[in-house]
This record gives structure tokens, C-alpha cells and sequence, in this order.
């Protein structure tokens, strides 16, 4: 069956949700870690570790969920050190986020080096496109659990941090540093756990990478998705459900050259593949201004000032 | 104690522990993989400052880290963190190449001229991007600056796969050659190319400018306090587009030298971690450019023994990626401990 620009469109769709998880997972995380009043720009850092843990993990138990917990586990080891670090006088946590990713992607490499040969067992997929006889929009529609989880997380993260004790208090830590301590809250405390949080999604967005798509591990995995979510997450406006939407738009960019690549449109293959670069910077652009606040920015917050 | 050599002697008393901290976390790391630290630091040793070999060796990869430690160094004096050396880099180097390829007759040291100047252009425009957004829209500088370094990556990707390209250039798109003639050559007597040279001269004018002129002070003030700069009349944007560009130029001629010493065409091999490792070098230096020169000699020879550990102790290549890490998280933590030894010298006094 010949289906044209519909292939693009719908390829385009599948690559929001194949492409897009990982942006999902690393941007809720960096939400939580804003939300707190920190930037973690490690989270680069985080994912590459993230999916070496996942991969290595996944090989020798033969458990690719394993793989997923410990990914996660890793990544909040990471996110643990990062606001260990920041919790000093005088330490920037813009310059020790460089020196994660730095960090991060140097042991990453280091440890994962015997494991770019071999293959490990995959993440399952959930196939929910038997329905269509169009191969194409099949295989959009295999769906990995972790893009459902993904979707949980968004919706269960924006109620916590709305209803819940400790989401108040991330908040007040990451609205006002000086009113939290006026009202005995333990600053460093609740930013350290939120930044390890925040790592544990992180990692799980990076074991993804390793076990689902594009499903290897080697040295150019991440291509700097860790470091678009803090832009994504200024266009979401530090709301979870506004990462889940801004994921899929990423996701849906990233997939587009590829896209066009298979209904022959090949020149400037390069610059699609930039375009969500190029989107963050345009985002950042348009929605930053000299003269006002953002809304719904958590005041404490570096980048915002 | 003098109050002015206090001022120096405690920079360097925290550097320098700093480092000692980081050689142990880092010996504990290698000790873990099964490795002997103190054999692991002899072989580095060797690899990078053992032999005039090895030295060579340093000093070529110590060149291209002066020049981009400046794109992160520069910025630093205005209280910005400017981490885009590295699309500086890949801006500057293919636009030398296309200029070069522009003026095929010309005669070499023409070429040459117009290549820095191109290349120097070209990386001072790139970097312009992120000053300029910083003032004008508020936009967050670290992060416009590293999503430039992926466009320029793209941008140079794209140029030497179709108008550029080299057809003869199979497996690597490349630019066509700029002719072996206008190649930059070595220093008599060395297998070091000029751009060493190049690399120390603009750490010590760029001291000169930020430490003895007008300029300098008026930017050490204004990234004190931008409100009290602009109070004082000064004029704060055009300081941080002016900053910005010869940052960027010096990144973009760390490009140009890449091409016109070592590769002779533009390729995604400009692309080789030289502005990330400057912003190491920046922050080590404390944003000195003086202090850049040692500081970039130490990090081209621990990057110079890779391939050694890799023989010697079958250590992987990310083991040096490993001690950066390493050694930028302790320095950063450093930071913390400034004014704290001052205060117990001042009681010890009194």
C-alpha cells in the first residue's frame, strides 16, 4: 500500500513517542531538581552512566528491568553527589552541573568499555498497533511500558508536588531559601533528595537509550539530551504534564529528518538532525525576557536570573 | 605576610592541594580497576613530561587548550559562564578552510593571514550569539552556549558532506585540501608548530587587556556588580559583546591553527574535546589567562598519556576523561574553602 506523506507524518508521530521517552524521563527529572531551586545541568552526564548501568546490568542478569533499576540507581548516586557539592558556600551549581557531565560520560565510558560488543537483552514493547495492516503505522505504535510509566510519573509528580507535604516543601525550598529556613525546613536536605530523585528518573531516561532505542551502547549514545531538558522544562514551565507534551514535540523534531530521509528528501540531513537544537534555542529566545519573571519559575533558581 | 602576596599564595596553596586531593581520589579509582597507582602515575609522568618526545607531545595538545580555556576564561571576568569553545572551534576552523580554498593563488603567508582573520571572525561572531542573547533576552548563557556547540557541529557536518565537500574524501567528508604550501610551520629545531606560540602570546595579551587597561577594569567591575557598573555609566552590553568576540576569536583561531598545522582540511575532526577540556583549564586557572599557560600544559600532558596508560596498563582511554572529572569536581569544591584560611591567619596575628 502506498501511503506517501502519510508515512512521514506517521513516522513522524512514532518518533515523538520512540524518541521523546527518553526527554520525558530526563526532563521530569530535571523538573523535580528546578522545582527544589537548583539546576543540575549534570543530567547529561547522568544518562550516559544511566545507560551503561542499564546495559551492563541487563547483560549479566539477563534482566533488562534490572538493568531499568539500576540505571536508576545510578543516576541517583550522581544526583546525590551533584547537591552534595552545591550544598557548600560559594559552590555554583551551573559549574559543578559541567564538571558532572564531564564526570558522568569520563566513568561511563571508563566502565562500559567492555560492553560495546555485546548484546543484551532487550526492553519488551507493547505492540498496540495490530489492529492496522499499514506496516508503517505499526511500528509506530510498538510502544515501550516505559513511555506508560513515563506518563505516570508526569501525572503522579504534578499531584505531589501540588497535594502533598513534601511537594509544599520542595516548593517553599525552591521559592525562598530564607523563608524555608524561617520556617525549619532542612534546605539542604530537601534539595538533596530531590536532586537524587531527579538523577533516579534521569538514569531510568538513559537505560532507556541502552535497552530500547536506539537499543546499544557506545560512546555517542547521548546527544545532549540530558542538557535540552533544562530548556524543555523552561518551555514547560516547571510542570510535569508540560514535560510530558514538550517531550513528545522533541521527540516528534528529532524524528523528522530521518523521516524525510525515507520519502527521499535527503539534502540537509545534518541540519534536521540540529532542529532540536536549533527549537531550544528559539524556545529559550521567545520565552525569556530582561523585563519579567517567568511564570511559575522557582525564584532560588540560577539560570532564571 | 604582605597583604598582596597573601592574596596570591592562597589561590595557589588551594590550586595545588586541590590537585594533591584529586591525584589521591583518582589513585584510589585506578587502585579499584585493579591498577597500581603509584606505577599509573610514573607512566603519565613519562608519557607526558619524561622525554623531549613527550614533551612535544604536551605542548602540541597544551596549544589549542590556551586558546580555548580563553573562550571560558574571557567571559568569567563578566560573571558569565560561556562554555561554547568547542562550536567556536568548528566555526573557526571551517571557515579558515573555506577562506584558504577561496584564495587558491595566493601566496602563503597571505593565506595564512587570511585564514586567522577569517577563522578569528568567524568563532568571535559564534560566541557573540550567547553574549548578546545573555543581554538582550535574558536567555541563560551556559546553556544557549553549550545547544551552539551541537548547531556549529551540524553546521560543519553539513558543509563538508555537500557544498565543500572534497569528492575524493570518501570516508571522512572533508573540505578539499589548502595546499601543502600554506601550511603553518614547525618551530626551528622542534617538531612544535607556531601555534604554540600563538596560543601563549594571546594568554599574555589577554592578561594585559583584562589586568592593565581601562577595558579590563571596567569588565572586573561590571561582573562585580552590573548594577553599580551601569550606575557608573558603563556602558555593560557593549563590554560583554566586545568580551565575547575575543573569546570567541580565540577559540576560532584554536580552529584555524587545527586545519592549517595538523589537518589541512576541515573535517569533524576539529570536534575533538579541545573547548571542553578548556573550560577545565578556565576554571582551574581561576579565569587567569596567565595561569591558563601552566594549567593547560599540565591538562595536554595528562591528555598526552592516554594512549601510553592504555598500552601500559590496559587501562581504557576514558581513564584521563575520568581524572578530569576528577580533578574539575574538587576544584570546584575548592571554592568553598576561600577566606577561610585568611581568617585564621588574622587570628594567629592578633
Amino acid at each position: 500500500m502506498e501511503i506517501g506523506w502519510w508515512g512521514v507524518l506517521i513516522a513522524v508521530l512514532g518518533g515523538a513517542i520512540r524518541i521523546g521517552t527518553p526527554f520525558l524521563f530526563v526532563s521530569l527529572g530535571e523538573c523535580l531538581t528546578e522545582k527544589s531551586g537548583r539546576i543540575n545541568l549534570g543530567l547529561e552526564g547522568t544518562l550516559v552512566m544511566g545507560a551503561m548501568t542499564g546495559y551492563a546490568v541487563s547483560l549479566h542478569s539477563g534482566s533488562p528491568w534490572l538493568g531499568v533499576l539500576c540505571a536508576g540507581l545510578a543516576g541517583m548516586v550522581l544526583g546525590a553527589l551533584h547537591s552534595w557539592l552545591c550544598s557548600f558556600q560559594r559552590v555554583n551549581d551551573i559549574a559543578v552541573g559541567i564538571a558532572m557531565m564531564l564526570f558522568g560520560t569520563g566513568l561511563a565510558f571508563f566502565l562500559g568499555k567492555p560492553y560495546i560488543q555485546p548484546s543484551a537483552p532487550r526492553l519488551p514493547s507493547i505492540d498496540l498497533g495490530g489492529w492496522s495492516d499499514i506496516p508503517q503505522l505499526q511500528a509506530a505504535l510498538q510502544i515501550n511500558a516505559l513511555f506508560l510509566m513515563g506518563i505516570v510519573v508526569a501525572i503522579a509528580l504534578a499531584w505531589m508536588l501540588k497535594n502533598t507535604a513534601w511537594g509544599l516543601k520542595v516548593r517553599v525550598v525552591g521559592e525562598s531559601a530564607d523563608a524555608a529556613r524561617a520556617l525549619g525546613l532542612p534546605v539542604d536536605r530537601i534539595r538533596i533528595l530531590s536532586t537524587a530523585q531527579g538523577g533516579f528518573l534521569a538514569g531510568i531516561g538513559g537505560s532507556y537509550l541502552s535497552l530500547y532505542y536506539p537499543f546499544n551502547w557506545s560512546e555517542g549514545l547521548s546527544s545532549g539530551q540530558g542538557l535540552m531538558a533544562v530548556a524543555l522544562v523552561i518551555f514547560a514551565r516547571w510542570h510535569p504534564i508540560g514535560c510530558l507534551w514538550v517531550s513528545l514535540l522533541w521527540g516528534g523534531a528529532a524524528a523528522l529528518g530521518p523521516s524525510l530521509q525515507s520519502v527521499g528528501i535527503t539534502g540537509g540531513y545534518y541540519i534536521f538532525n540540529a532542529i532540536p537544537y536549533i527549537m531550544t534555542l528559539a524556545v529559550m529566545i521567545i520565552t525569556c525576557s530582561p523585563r519579567r519573571t517567568l511564570v511559575g519559575v522557582p525564584h532560588e533558581l540560577t539560570v532564571t536570573r | 605576610m604582605p597583604q598582596t602576596l597573601n592574596k596570591a599564595l592562597e589561590p595557589f596553596l588551594i590550586i595545588v592541594g586541590s590537585l594533591m586531593v584529586s591525584m589521591v581520589l583518582f589513585g584510589v579509582f585506578v587502585a579499584s580497576a585493579g591498577a597500581d597507582p603509584f606505577e599509573v602515575y610514573q607512566t603519565m609522568y613519562r608519557a607526558a613530561f619524561g622525554t623531549t618526545f613527550s614533551w612535544q607531545n604536551t605542548l602540541i595538545r597544551a596549544a589549542p587548550l590556551m586558546l580555548t580555556a580563553l573562550c571560558t576564561a574571557l567571559p568569567g571576568y563578566l560573571g558569565l559562564i560561556i562554555i561554547g569553545g568547542e562550536g567556536a572551534v568548528v566555526m573557526g576552523g571551517l571557515v579558515a578552510a573555506i577562506a584558504a580554498l577561496a584564495i587558491p593563488t595566493a601566496p602563503p603567508m597571505v593565506v595564512l593571514t587570511t585564514m586567522a582573520v577569517a577563522g578569528m571572525v568567524a568563532g568571535g561572531l559564534w560566541l557573540i550569539i550567547g553574549g548578546a542573547l545573555r543581554h538582550y533576552r535574558a536567555v541563560n548563557e551556559t546553556i544557549s552556549s553549550l545547544l551552539l556547540n551541537y548547531i556549529a557541529i551540524a553546521v560543519l557536518n553539513h558543509f563538508v558532506t555537500s557544498t565543500f565537500r572534497d569528492p575524493e574524501s570518501l570516508n571522512h567528508p572533508s573540505t578539499h585540501h589548502i595546499g601543502e604550501a600554506n601550511m603553518i610551520g614547525v618551530i626551528p629545531g622542534t617538531d612544535l608548530h607556531w601555534g604554540l606560540v600563538l596560543g601563549v602570546v594571546a594568554c599574555v595579551i589577554a592578561w594585559f587587556l583584562m589586568h592593565h587597561t581601562v577595558f579590563g577594569f571596567a569588565s572586573q567591575i561590571a561582573g562585580g556588580n552590573v548594577r553599580a557598573a551601569q550606575i557608573a555609566g558603563l556602558p555593560v552590553g557593549r563590554l560583554i559583546l566586545i568580551i565575547c568576540f575575543l573569546a570567541g576569536a580565540a577559540g576560532g583561531l584554536a580552529g584555524m591553527v587545527e586545519v592549517a598545522a595538523i589537518h589541512g582540511r576541515a573535517n569533524d575532526t576539529l570536534n575533538a574535546n579541545y573547548g571542553y577540556a578548556g573550560i577545565l583549564v578556565a576554571f582551574v586557572a581561576r579565569n587567569n589567562p596567565l595561569a591558563i599557560i601552566p594549567v593547560a600544559v599540565l591538562l595536554g600532558g595528562i591528555r598526552a598519556s592516554s594512549g601510553l596508560l592504555q598500552r601500559a596498563h590496559e587501562l581504557p582511554d576514558a581513564t584521563v576523561l575520568v581524572m578530569q572529572g576528577i580533578i574539575f569536581l574538587v576544584i570546584l569544591f575548592s571554592e568553598t574553602l576561600y577566606g577561610r584560611f585568611s581568617r585564621l591567619q588574622k587570628q594567629g596575628v592578633s
